[in-house]
């Protein structure tokens, strides 16, 4: 009886004026849509990340020379590792599947008249298997064409594009520094991770690529995948870490001339700053909320002062404070419930539309609406109504009867 | 002899406005006895207003006792005021203070839903049936006449069966057929024994009361007992039918 009275009495006093009420319940409409939809590109852009980081592989290892400095890691200090480091790390560690040591340098790649700037490494035949590389055509090259310095490439996709456009790459030769190679294989895409684009390469046996196109006889990373063990990456980190200085002759106080980086650190870092972006975006939606949550008190306030005959009879025929209190916090609770509800459907509708627009507009985003975040959006605008009614509400319930009749 | 339903002895409550000390009610002593039909008269500024706010439980003396219906309410404020005008008093308006867009029967029920009532239908439509509105229920306050909105007025405060109606110009916004109306229905209803106090300026009005009780100055002026014959024989040509017999 009482509810049914609260709601109707409720439901009047916001329908007698419809923009106003309207305008309130926009205001924390755009709020928790605001909330949901940062909240979803924040969550989307952090699987992406994870997705990509994940895909250079999670069990990966990386060999660096150089000193892991206070500021990060300084490479190219000293060039000391060589195809013999690699080659001890794959026979003598435990834990350790696949192992292959890297060099590379920018080069020109021609085919006929069409030529492209682009990475060469040289890798061994397990690269593909530790960067989680597929062959789209073609095939990988062997063991056997490293030992014997075969002249063969296998091409990222963008690189077999630009070089032949719709053709087929494989069976057909390019020249690097002058010299043919034989496309053997073409790379499936993997999509840009950003800071390089995987997909954009050369692929070539690193002996020779170390002898007839860079010249180099050090290498520039030992690439290491462990076999996945809980805790394996830390116990491989350091076997290599221990096998490494004795093969270097480090002394015991002296630092390493080369790091370990272990890529589920990175996976952990792109985690935790992917967590970081939704914060953040989901702040930004809260900002809004907020300015929602004013625009109810203003309305209430308002509300409160053209009420106020009304909550003078109300105490003059027994309404006590609780009553008034709660009369106004079930009001502007019905507003920002109502934002609420719409907010999440706006919310979720421009989460879905985010990316569409963004293809259109020749950029990538995802978005992901986790259940987790309508519950909140929801949660929160029903507080916000609590919140910002409160002082209304509270100053209805504080009038003294006498003044509120006498109003005019 | 029964409890009296007012029982204010020296009440006291000074304002102050602008520096200046203003005695609004100054040692007042008020007795009214169970199915009295009061008026109370004053000038405007006499401290009549105030008078009856402190009657009608809507804010406190500054000193002296007041038992209503045999409950010391002087010093209580707040919510606990709050539940004694809720069970003890009924209120008429001047302005009606109908809410807008809530049935008659809505309006008539409120005190009894702020009193808990679980089912307040059948009490409201009783009280609105008694001040011959039964066939207006279910409309709106806004859609009702002037005395059909302070009929349901009264109906409200009538429908608690409260120990005290208290009537503050309630013909203040009527023409005089209608505020006639009024009065009547006031007269019969005491008549049935209900304790009913009217504050007016109108000296037509005051002649009403059974009884009366002139403020001037924070104080209460004595008058005889000459002006109840007198308001009874006005009652009884109003509407001899309700007046009933004093």
């Amino acid at each position: 009886m009482m509810f049914r009275m609260l709601a109707k009495v409720g439901l009047n006093a916001l329908l007698a004026n419809k923009l106003r009420t309207f305008l309130a319940v926009l205001g924390i409409i755009i709020g928790v849509a605001a909330v949901i939809s940062m909240l979803a590109l924040g969550a989307g852009t952090r699987d992406s990340i994870l997705r990509r980081v994940s895909s250079m592989g999670a069990d990966l290892l990386i060999v660096r020379p150089g000193q892991a400095g206070r500021r990060g890691i300084m490479s190219g200090t000293a060039q000391t590792m060589t195809t013999d480091d690699a080659l001890a790390v794959a026979a003598e560690i435990p834990g350790v599947r696949l192992v292959s040591p890297v060099v590379s340098g920018g080069q020109q790649l021609k085919y006929y008249n069409k030529n492209t700037f682009t990475q060469v490494y040289g890798v061994a035949s397990s690269y593909l298997a530790i960067r989680n590389f597929e062959i789209a055509h073609g095939r990988n090259f062997n063991d056997f064409e490293t030992e014997r310095l075969a002249r063969v490439a296998v091409l990222g996709p963008t690189t077999a594009e630009n070089l032949f456009g719709k053709d087929e790459p494989v069976g057909e030769t390019v020249k690097i520094k002058g010299v043919n190679y034989l496309v053997i294989g073409v790379l499936k895409g993997k999509g840009d991770q950003g800071w390089s684009d995987p997909d954009d390469q050369a692929l070539v046996p690193f002996s020779t690529a170390m002898k007839q196109i860079l010249g180099v006889n050090r290498i520039r990373e030992i690439d290491v995948l462990s076999d996945g063990a809980e805790g394996g990456n830390a116990r491989v980190a350091a076997a290599i870490e221990a096998l490494l200085r004795d093969r270097h002759r480090i002394p015991a106080n002296a630092e390493n001339d080369f790091n370990v980086r272990d890529q589920s650190e990175i996976i952990d870092m792109a985690a935790s700053f992917g967590t970081t972006l939704t914060i953040l975006l989901g702040s930004l939606g809260g900002i809004s909320l907020l300015v929602g949550g004013i625009g109810i008190m203003n309305i209430m306030l308002v509300t409160v002062a053209e009420r106020t005959r009304e909550i003078g009879l109300r105490k003059a025929i027994g309404a006590r404070e609780r009553d008034i209190l709660t009369q106004f916090l079930f009001e502007s609770i019905l507003v920002s419930g109502c934002g609420g509800a719409l907010g999440v459907l706006l919310g979720v509708g421009v989460a879905l539309a985010i990316p569409a627009l963004a293809r259109l507009g020749g950029s990538d985003f995802s978005t992901l609406v986790e259940a987790d975040s309508i519950l909140l959006a929801l949660g929160v605008s029903v507080g916000v109504g609590v919140f910002f009614g409160y002082y209304p509400a509270k100053r209805a319930a504080r009038l003294d009867p006498v003044e509120a009749l006498r109003y005019e | 002899m029964a409890i009296p339903v007012i029982d204010a002895r020296n009440l006291r409550k000074t304002y102050r406005v602008g520096g200046q000390e203003i005695r609004a009610l100054d040692g007042i002593d008020v007795r009214v006895e169970a199915g009295e039909l009061i008026a109370v008269t004053g000038a405007s500024g006499s401290g009549k207003s105030t008078l009856m706010q402190v009657l009608g439980c809507l804010d406190h003396p500054d000193g002296g006792e007041y038992f209503l219906d045999g409950e010391e309410v002087a010093k209580l404020s707040g919510d606990r005021l709050a539940s004694i005008r809720n069970r003890k008093i009924g209120f008429v308006f001047q302005g009606f203070h109908l809410l807008p867009r809530l049935t008659a029967r809505e309006n008539v029920e409120l005190p009894l839903v702020y009193a808990g009532v679980a089912n307040p239908r059948p009490a409201a439509e009783a009280a609105l049936e008694r001040v011959g509105l039964s066939d207006r229920m279910n409309n709106e306050s806004n859609q009702l006449s002037g005395g059909q909105r302070q009929r349901v007025a009264v109906a409200r405060a009538l429908v608690g069966s409260p120990a005290l109606i208290l009537a503050d110009e309630p013909t203040g916004n009527l023409d005089s057929r209608t505020g006639a109306e009024i009065l009547a229905l006031f007269h019969a209803l005491n008549a049935e024994g209900r304790t009913i106090v009217i504050v007016t300026h109108d000296p037509e009005v005051a002649k009403f009361g059974r009884r009366r009780i002139h403020v001037s100055d924070g104080k209460v002026i004595p008058e005889d007992f000459v002006a109840k014959r007198e308001s009874t024989r006005f009652a009884a040509s109003l509407n001899p039918e309700l007046a009933g017999s004093p």
